[in-house]
C-alpha cells in the first residue's frame, strides 16, 4: 500500500527561508535510508505559495475563480511531500517518525495519506465484484 | 501503548530492521538460522519492555544492542563446544565494539548484499531460495509466504529449515564473492528476484493471476539491491523491468478477473510513477556505459510498450530487433517465441509463423501453452481458421490458469464460428 507523507507549511517555508544546513543533511540522510530500504517511491518539496495559484468554484455550476498565493494558514499548506509503498500502515507511521522534524521552532506537522489502491491489488472476489456492480452503475447512470 | 498496538508497531519495525539485524549477527556468528533466532529473541525482549517504556527514539539500534549483546554470550557459552565458536569468541571480543557502533550507524550494506548471496546459495533449491530471501531479507512471515505460493505453512517452514540447515552443512561462507564469481553469484540473485515477481505477477495456478505481494517484495528487493550493488547494470536492468511491468499491474485482470491482454489494456490506467521509474533505472544502467544485458534488454522492449502512447503506435520494429539482441545474449526457445510475435507485428504474420514454426517441434517447448497460443493467434490473423481453432485448443488444455483457459476456449470457438462461415 502506498502512502503520503505530508509535510505541512511553517512561516519560514511560507516566508522562503532555506532549512539549517543540519536539518537538509538529516532530511537527505532520512531520503537516503528510505531508498536503501527500497520504499521511497517519489518526494518533492513545493516553493512556497507566493509562487502558487489557486482555482476554486465558490458557485456550483459558475465560472472558476483565480487567485494568486501567498495563502494564509501556514497549516493547511502543503510544503512537501514523500511518497512510500510500504505493508501495513503500522509500517508507514513508523517511517513517518523516523522523518526528521521537518521545521522545528514547534511548527512541524507530517499529515500521513493513504493512497487509494486500484482495484487489481486486491485479490478479493467480492471486492472485484463491488468494483464491478458500480462500475456498471456508473455507466448505467451517465446514459442518458 | 497497550499490547496488541505494541505488537502492530513491532512488527511493522521487524520489517524495517530485521534484514539489517540478521545480516549484522549472521556476520558475528556465522549461523544464519541462529543469527534470525537471535534477532527474534530481541523482538520478544521489545515486546516486553515497550508497551511500558514506550517505543525507544532509535528502535533499530535498540534492538542491534540486544541481540549483539545477546549473541556475544551466546558465544562465549559455546567456544568449548566447537573450534568454530571457539574461534568467533576470539574475534568476537576483538570486534564487538566497533562492531556495535559501526551497527548503531546504520552501516550494513556489504552485510545486507552478503545476506541476500547467502539466501540465494547456488546449495539451495530454488524453491529454498526463494523462500529464504523472502523470510529474512523481506521480513515475511512463514504465513505469508505459504500463502504467496499458495501452499502450506509446514511445506514452507520445513523448506526454510533444510535451507538454513545446508547452508550451515556448506559452512557457506559470509563473504563477498568477487570476480568472475561475483558475476556469478549476482546473476543467482537476480534469477531469485525475478521468479518472485514473476510467480506474483503471472501466478501459474489457481484463480488468480495477479499476486501483489510477491511483486511488491520482488520490487522492494530489486531496488535494495540496486542501492547495495548501483555498479552492476543488470540490477538497474532488472528493477527497470519489474517497474514497467509492475506499471501495468491494474490493467492485467478485467472486471471479472479475466486477464486483459498487453495490447487491448487501458493504457490511461497504467501506473505513470511506475513507467517513470522504470525508464530512470534503465537510464542509470546505460550511464554505465556497458551493452546491455538480458534484464536490461527485455526491460528496453517494456519500456518500448511503455512509450507508446496506444497500441497502434508501438514500435515493432524496435521491438523486434531487441528481441533479436536478446536472443544473441540469452538464446532460449521462449525469447525466440516473443521475437516471433513482435516480428508479426512489424512485417506481418506470415514472418513471424515462419519462425514459430522453427521452433515448434522443440522438446522445451512441449508443454508451453504460449506455443500453440501464438501460433493460433498468426494463423488466424493469415486467416487460417481451421488451424487456429485446434491451436487454441491445444493451448487452452495446455495452461493450469483458469481464467486464460476460459480466454483460449473463446478464442477457440470465435475461430470455430469464423471457419464455418
Amino acid at each position: 500500500m502506498r502512502f503520503m507523507m505530508i509535510v505541512k507549511g511553517t512561516t519560514d517555508s511560507e516566508a522562503g527561508t532555506p532549512p539549517s544546513p543540519e536539518l537538509l543533511e538529516a532530511m537527505q540522510k532520512y531520503n537516503e535510508e528510505l531508498v536503501k530500504a527500497g520504499v521511497l517511491l517519489a518526494a518533492d518539496g513545493l516553493q512556497p505559495t507566493s509562487a502558487g495559484i489557486r482555482i476554486s468554484y465558490p458557485e456550483p455550476g459558475g465560472k472558476p475563480k483565480v487567485v494568486d498565493g501567498p495563502f494564509a494558514e501556514a497549516k493547511e499548506i502543503i510544503a512537501g511531500y514523500t511518497l512510500i509503498e510500504v505493508k501495513s500502515r503500522e509500517e508507514a507511521i513508523e517511517w513517518a517518525l523516523r522523518m526528521p522534524d521537518p521545521h522545528g521552532f514547534g511548527q512541524g506537522e507530517i499529515e500521513l495519506r493513504q493512497v487509494f489502491e486500484p482495484h487489481d491489488l486486491t485479490s478479493e472476489p467480492e471486492a472485484l465484484a463491488g468494483q464491478a456492480a458500480l462500475r456498471k452503475q456508473l455507466d448505467e447512470r451517465r446514459r442518458p | 501503548m497497550n499490547r496488541p498496538a505494541a505488537r502492530r508497531t513491532v512488527d511493522a519495525i521487524w520489517r524495517i530492521e530485521a534484514p539489517k539485524l540478521i545480516a549484522a549477527l549472521t556476520r558475528m556468528v556465522r549461523d544464519v538460522g541462529l543469527a534470525e533466532d537471535l534477532a527474534q529473541d530481541a523482538m520478544v525482549v521489545a515486546l516486553e519492555r515497550w508497551p511500558e517504556t514506550g517505543i525507544p527514539d532509535n528502535p533499530g539500534a535498540w534492538l542491534m544492542t540486544v541481540a549483539k549483546r545477546r549473541a556475544i554470550d551466546w558465544i562465549r557459552r559455546n567456544r568449548q563446544r566447537d573450534d568454530k565458536y571457539a574461534e568467533l569468541a576470539r574475534v568476537s571480543e576483538l570486534i564487538s565494539e566497533d562492531d556495535m557502533d559501526k551497527a548503531l550507524d546504520g552501516e550494513v550494506g556489504d552485510d545486507l548484499l552478503r545476506l541476500v548471496f547467502m539466501t540465494c546459495h547456488p546449495a539451495l533449491s530454488r524453491e529454498a531460495r526463494v523462500a529464504l530471501t523472502l523470510r529474512l531479507l523481506c521480513g515475511l512471515t512463514t504465513e505469508e509466504i505459504a500463502r504467496s505460493f499458495l501452499t502450506s505453512e509446514p511445506t514452507v517452514a520445513q523448506r526454510i529449515v533444510r535451507a538454513k540447515k545446508t547452508l550451515n552443512a556448506e559452512r557457506s561462507s559470509f563473504e563477498m564473492p568477487s570476480g568472475e564469481e561475483l558475476a556469478e553469484r549476482l546473476s543467482a540473485v537476480l534469477e531469485v528476484v525475478y521468479l518472485m515477481f514473476n510467480e506474483g505477477y503471472a501466478a501459474t495456478s489457481g484463480e488468480h493471476w495477479v499476486r501483489p505481494l510477491l511483486c511488491q517484495e520482488a520490487l522492494r528487493l530489486g531496488r535494495i539491491l540496486a542501492e547495495l550493488a548501483p555498479r552492476e547494470p543488470e540490477v538497474h536492468g532488472l528493477v527497470a523491468l519489474m517497474e514497467i511491468q509492475a506499471s501495468r499491474l491494474r490493467t492485467r485482470v478485467g472486471d471479472q478477473g479475466e486477464p486483459v491482454l498487453l495490447l487491448d489494456q487501458d493504457r490511461a490506467q497504467w501506473d505513470r510513477l511506475l513507467i517513470r521509474r522504470g525508464l530512470a533505472a534503465l537510464e542509470r544502467c546505460r550511464k554505465l556505459g556497458r551493452p546491455l544485458g538480458p534484464y536490461a534488454l527485455q526491460a528496453a522492449i517494456a519500456a518500448c510498450h511503455a512509450e507508446a502512447p496506444t497500441s497502434e503506435e508501438t514500435n515493432w520494429i524496435r521491438i523486434a530487433a531487441l528481441y533479436e539482441a536478446l536472443s544473441r545474449q540469452a538464446p532460449s526457445p521462449i525469447v525466440e517465441l516473443n521475437r516471433a510475435v513482435a516480428v508479426a507485428m512489424a512485417f506481418g504474420p506470415a514472418y513471424g509463423l515462419q519462425i514459430v514454426d522453427e521452433i515448434a517441434g522443440l522438446s522445451a517447448l512441449e508443454n508451453y501453452h504460449l506455443l500453440p497460443s501464438v501460433r493460433g493467434e498468426l494463423l488466424r490473423k493469415l486467416g487460417r481458421y481451421g488451424e487456429a481453432r485446434l491451436e487454441f485448443e491445444r493451448a487452452a488444455a495446455m495452461t493450469r490458469n483458469v481464467r486464460e483457459q476460459e480466454l483460449l476456449c473463446a478464442r477457440a470457438a470465435e475461430c470455430d464460428a469464423r471457419s464455418s462461415d
